[in-house]
């Protein structure tokens, strides 16, 4: 399965996007793995599942998800056992049904090794990855390693990028444009920016590609409100902070099925 | 010593360096690299503010006006040149000659502040109102405060909750110089953790903000901008030590190296000469010596991190050099073998804070301590009995006293 053909062929079938991010190695209580809150998601109505994997000094994430990574790490979590146990799991597409995704910074990959990490990938049955703090201009080795793979890498647009430059990033990005919906770190935020609506204006002018908006994106309302101008969403922290408060994969099943039903109903 | 001293007129760096252009002398180029090092690993939100800085740095640093007004600000606010001070009663004892760069004797009590009030001078230059930092041990929380406090600027401070308790007298001395202090309580809560947040707050406020780093490390532009700030104690250092001298460069020149922006400054001096250069990390901080390639805080550079890339705490009695990275320069320095980098424990530095408070009248602060303690350690091995030596003191100890209080009794 492929990240970008999969989420252009729901949009081109009339739907918008829904995209949820999950910390691997997550201890979820209750009984359950984060593997079934990965599956959870999917079933609920996402459309593809953005695995993070813990890094120890993520700074483009707030304390909800900064929270997570270090249960998870404490948890022992490693990238070689997460990506065990998706591969255990079947991978994205065998697995939970929905093209996978994972999310770590650059440090994690450079320390596995930039060809085994794209190789590791995409023997788990992940189709993405997702590295906010490698911007284009740094991306060039690890890009002809996913290429290599087969591995789709997923650019950021910030609200402060320039025109010129969102076009770059555009073109090199695969799966999907994650556009950065406000000048900030994830977050649950009470109301959308003003700065998601005009940036998915100025990506859905540039590009074909799907175009998502994440970081400050918490509910439905807010969800249906920046699908106005984009393909869709990604909900992380939202998701997030119900899990850390105990809510189970049914709990954030119950988010992603709301978020869903109201995209659906638009 | 591994390293062969220069012979002369010899080209001392064979790798990746373009010709004409010889490493902390020159600008890293538009990649920000330093041989494989440096470079520019931030969030996509925070490229153009790293982009527009550089530029802004480079324009300011080659007009004559900007050059003026932050050598009046050194002189008649920072107190510059400061002294080399010459240390008959230790090197009596060691059997080198020890002469001592006073950064201690700067306005705030170390070396910070020579790149503070460029930021300073450069926050105001970018139309910003606005300027945050990350701080260890407090001195440059305590500098940028300052700077902050000269120019009307807002300040907040990032400091890790551990800091916070060591070093309370310079918490309170950044708020009675107006500043927000806001302590960290994430990660190991210190250094490491300061920096990570301050980096989540410049991502929030960048359009009105600057992030003025503390040291050579972060993104392209800010090891190359910071190098090029505090090169003034390596050049001041170098004339000084001529005169003293009688026209000669000392055989050895010793830097403490946390992030490493003193040791920046003052190699940038004598790189050009036949020094032989010593940087000097904390046995529990020592990213040259016992970490890995890796990237954190914008950089590709060694750093204490496990098998997974995941960073390692830091350990020092030092809270300025507790930092598990390093900067870049530092990191192709090593690799071309044109500085060393060596450790000392926490029992070798209070040792040694206590031979240069009892032989000389100075207190060190721990910082460069650890410079001292190498040099005690070494004088007679690894440094030849009769060589000339120069430390940079970077900072006082008063900061420290009631923590060497505590350990010493």
């Amino acid at each position: 399965m492929n990240l970008e053909s999969t989420l252009r062929a729901r949009r081109d079938s009339g739907h918008k996007l829904l995209v949820a991010y999950v910390t691997g190695g997550l201890p979820v209580g209750g009984g359950e793995t984060w593997i079934e809150v990965v599956r959870a998601v999917a079933a609920a109505g996402a459309d593809a599942v953005e695995v993070g994997i813990p890094f120890s000094d993520p700074v483009m994430d707030g304390p909800v998800i900064q929270e997570a990574s270090r249960l998870a790490l404490e948890a022992g979590t490693t990238p070689r056992g997460l990506l065990a146990e998706l591969a255990g799991a079947g991978g994205g597409a065998g697995g939970m049904g929905v093209p996978l995704a994972v999310m770590t910074y650059f440090n994690v990959v450079h320390a596995f090794g930039l060809d085994r990490f794209a190789q590791s990938l995409s023997r788990s049955g992940v189709d993405g990855a997702i590295i906010p703090d490698l911007p284009l201009d740094e991306a060039g080795p690890w890009m002809a390693e996913a290429v290599g793979h087969r591995v789709e890498t997923v650019m950021l647009a910030a609200p402060t990028t320039p025109d010129e430059r969102l076009v770059a990033i555009c073109a090199a990005s695969s799966g999907f444009v994650y556009g950065v919906g406000l000048m900030g770190v994830t977050g649950v935020r009470d109301s959308l920016a003003a700065s998601a609506l005009a940036l998915a204006k100025r990506l859905k002018a540039v590009t074909d590609k799907p175009v998502l908006i994440g970081v400050g994106v918490s509910d439905a309302a807010q969800a249906v409100e920046a699908c106005s101008e984009a393909d869709g969403v990604v909900i992380g922290s939202a998701l997030m902070r119900r899990l850390l408060e105990g809510a189970g994969s049914s709990g954030v099943a119950e988010l992603i099925a709301e978020v869903r039903a109201a995209l659906e109903a638009g | 010593m591994t390293v062969p001293p220069m012979a002369a007129g010899s080209r001392p760096f064979p790798n990746n360096v373009p010709a004409g252009r010889v490493l902390m002398q020159g600008s890293p180029g538009p990649t920000g690299r330093f041989g494989e090092f440096g470079g520019r690993f931030v969030p996509e939100s925070l490229v153009p503010a790293c982009a527009e800085l550089e530029v802004a740095f480079a324009n300011a640093w080659s007009d004559p006006a900007f050059r003026d007004e932050l050598s009046g600000l050194l002189s008649s606010y920072a107190g510059r040149p400061t002294p080399v001070t010459e240390c008959a009663r230790l090197s009596d004892v060691l059997g080198v000659r020890v002469l001592l760069k006073r950064e201690d004797l700067c306005h705030t009590g170390s070396h910070k502040i020579n790149n503070v009030l460029g930021q300073a001078l450069l926050t105001l230059r970018m139309g910003k109102k606005r300027v945050i930092a990350e701080t260890g041990a407090g001195q440059h929380g305590v500098a940028t405060a300052t700077a902050a406090a000269a120019f009307g600027l807002e300040c907040v401070v990032f400091m890790g909750e551990v800091d916070v308790h060591r070093q309370e007298l310079n918490v309170f001395r950044m708020k009675l110089l107006g500043a927000e202090v806001r302590p960290v309580s994430s990660g190991s809560r210190t250094l490491k953790d300061a920096v990570n947040e301050a980096l989540r707050e410049w991502v929030a406020t960048v359009d009105s903000t600057h992030y003025c780093i503390g040291s050579v490390v972060g993104p392209h532009p800010f090891p190359w901008m910071v190098r090029e700030l505090q090169s003034i104690v390596g050049n001041e250092a170098r004339e000084q030590c001529r005169k003293v001298l009688g026209g000669s460069d000392p055989d050895y020149v010793i830097a403490c190296v946390g992030g490493g922006s003193n040791a920046a400054g003052t190699f940038a001096g004598f790189v050009g000469t036949g020094a032989k250069l010593v940087g000097v990390e904390a046995a529990g901080g020592a990213a040259i010596g016992r970490g890995g390639i890796g990237v954190v805080h914008g950089m590709r550079s060694r750093l204490l991190q496990d098998e997974d890339g995941q960073v390692l705490e830091a350990h020092s009695v030092s809270a300025g050099l507790d930092y598990p990275g390093v900067g870049p320069e530092h990191s192709q320095l090593a690799a071309m073998g044109r500085a060393v980098y060596r450790s000392v424990d926490d029992e070798e530095v209070l040792a040694a804070f206590r031979l240069l408070s009892e032989s000389e009248g100075i207190l060190p602060a721990l910082e460069p301590a650890h410079a001292i303690a190498w040099l005690t350690r070494e004088a007679g091995k690894e440094i030849p009995v009769g060589s000339t030596v120069l430390v940079t003191l970077s900072g006082r100890g008063d900061k420290d006293v009631d923590q060497i209080v505590g350990l010493l009794g």
